[in-house]
């Protein structure tokens, strides 16, 4: 307990960057990955070859590289200087976007076709059809794998750690210097990242019950 | 009468097999014609080519004097004057009852959400679920949901209602409810395309009974005459089939 109390500082300033980042990609990652999916079911070919494009590309890189390409290559287009923590936050949404487009889709194939056919019918656009009918109902119905994409980007905040991001992965490193045992400290960092997790959890069967849809 | 549909020469493949073969008929202004047929005959698929929830392959179809557009806002506006009625009712499930009737004058008509509203209760009422409102579409029998989703047909002010075999997915004692609600439609001159196994509908409040078998039409005349005096030997065997039971 001391190891945590001692160091609350590093401890509070490493979990606030990671939380810092981790709503901010997720708000990023939701908006960007509704776009995406809703191209990759898109009636227009070029739209849809668009969508495919962007996950496949995105997703089936690792995050460590994105990072990377990010960190180093984002200094090299001559644009103006962005913290770290931006350029984190930039690689992590467009990355995580990847999967909620990717749930969202398996979440508009449960919608049944007749809710899509009957929007068009009263004469709504895709759009609308899309924004109003098709994926409101999606959605509830990709709450727990759309969670999982979150608990997932949580934790993949931590390697914001290796690109000078003070984050929860960095606290290791900073406690080591003051002599702290790393073990401990880690066990510390995890119990953390589990109760947050859990919270994710929690928040997750909250909404599932106040949005269940009956057919 | 003024035509309001025109089909012309109408032409569908579900890649071999021609579902709907050199299709020509008018529906006018007021008119309410029944659909009937054997099942894969492409009486469907020729209700739903009216507001192009399928394509076809050639020929042409006009609503008002308007070719059917192909996509985009133009065709949304166009669906926006012809009503759907589904086997599946197809209530959006997220909405409530007085919303799933408010939505399409809201966000296409543009109409305020009281307006919309007070419009919705009133047609609610005449379809007899009024005091439904406020629940969800499965909280509702499906003769219930059949009629709310004619209400929300009407709520559009159509030209014109597509209506896909409507009681086909109906439990018995709920059909004639929604058959009522049609025929007084029917009455108040509404014009309609049904697609439907209800003899009864067809002779209470058809003006026309248009006969398709395997893609054509093969009769198209007066209910009375069609189930009395079937010319057609397709039909003559159809109609032994549905009548002696």
């Amino acid at each position: 307990m001391n190891v945590l109390l001692d160091n609350l500082d590093i401890f509070v300033t490493g979990f606030r960057n990671t939380l810092i980042m981790f709503f901010a990609s997720g708000l990023i990652a939701l908006v960007l990955g509704t776009i995406v999916g809703s191209f990759r079911v898109s009636p227009v070919a070029p739209m849809r070859a668009l969508g495919t494009i962007y996950v496949n590309l995105v997703r089936n890189t690792p995050l460590t590289l994105i990072f990377f390409f990010f960190v180093f290559g984002y200094p090299k287009l001559g644009l103006p200087r962005a913290d770290y923590i931006v350029l984190a936050i930039i690689a992590l949404s467009l990355y995580t976007a990847t999967y909620v487009a990717e749930a969202l889709r398996s979440g508009i194939n449960t919608v049944p076709l007749g809710q899509a056919e009957a929007a068009r019918a009263i004469g709504l656009t895709f759009g609308q059809s899309m924004t109003l009918v098709v994926l409101p109902q999606a959605f509830r119905a990709i709450i727990p794998p759309l969670m999982n994409v979150f608990i997932a980007l949580l934790k993949n905040t931590t390697i914001a750690a290796g690109f000078s991001v003070l984050d929860a992965g960095a606290i290791r490193a900073y406690l080591s210097e003051r002599g702290e045992p790393q073990l401990v400290v880690l066990l510390w960092v995890a119990v953390i990242f589990i109760a947050l997790a859990a919270l994710l959890s929690w928040a997750q069967r909250a909404l599932e019950k106040k949005w269940r849809l009956a057919r | 009468m003024e035509p309001l549909v025109v089909l012309d020469s109408v032409n569908k493949h579900y890649g071999d097999l021609h579902v709907l073969k050199n299709i020509s008929t008018t529906v006018a202004k007021g008119e309410v014609v029944v659909v009937i047929g054997p099942s894969g005959s492409g009486k469907s698929t020729l209700c739903r080519a009216i507001n192009r929830l399928e394509t076809i392959d050639d020929g042409t179809i006009t609503i008002g004097g308007t070719p059917l557009p192909s996509e985009g806002a133009a065709l949304a506006r166009l669906r926006a004057d012809v009503g759907m009625v589904f086997q599946s009712f197809n209530l959006f499930a997220h909405k409530t009852i007085l919303e799933n009737v408010t939505l399409g004058p809201i966000k296409v008509r543009g109409k305020s959400k009281a307006e919309a509203e007070k419009r919705a209760m009133e047609l609610l009422d005449r379809v007899g679920v009024a005091n439904q409102a406020k629940k969800l579409p499965a909280q509702l029998s499906g003769g219930q949901q059949q009629r709310v989703a004619i209400a929300r047909a009407l709520a559009m002010d159509p030209q014109l209602i597509l209506f896909d075999e409507p009681t086909s997915a109906l439990d018995p004692e709920m059909i004639n409810e929604v058959l009522d609600t049609m025929v007084q439609l029917a009455k108040e001159g509404m014009t309609m395309i049904v697609v439907t196994h209800e003899m009864g509908f067809a002779r209470k409040a058809a003006d026309r009974v248009v006969f398709m078998a395997d893609g054509q039409i093969v009769e198209d005349r007066k209910p009375e005459d069609f189930f009395t005096n079937p010319e057609s030997d397709r039909a003559k065997d159809f109609l032994s089939k549905i009548l002696t039971h």
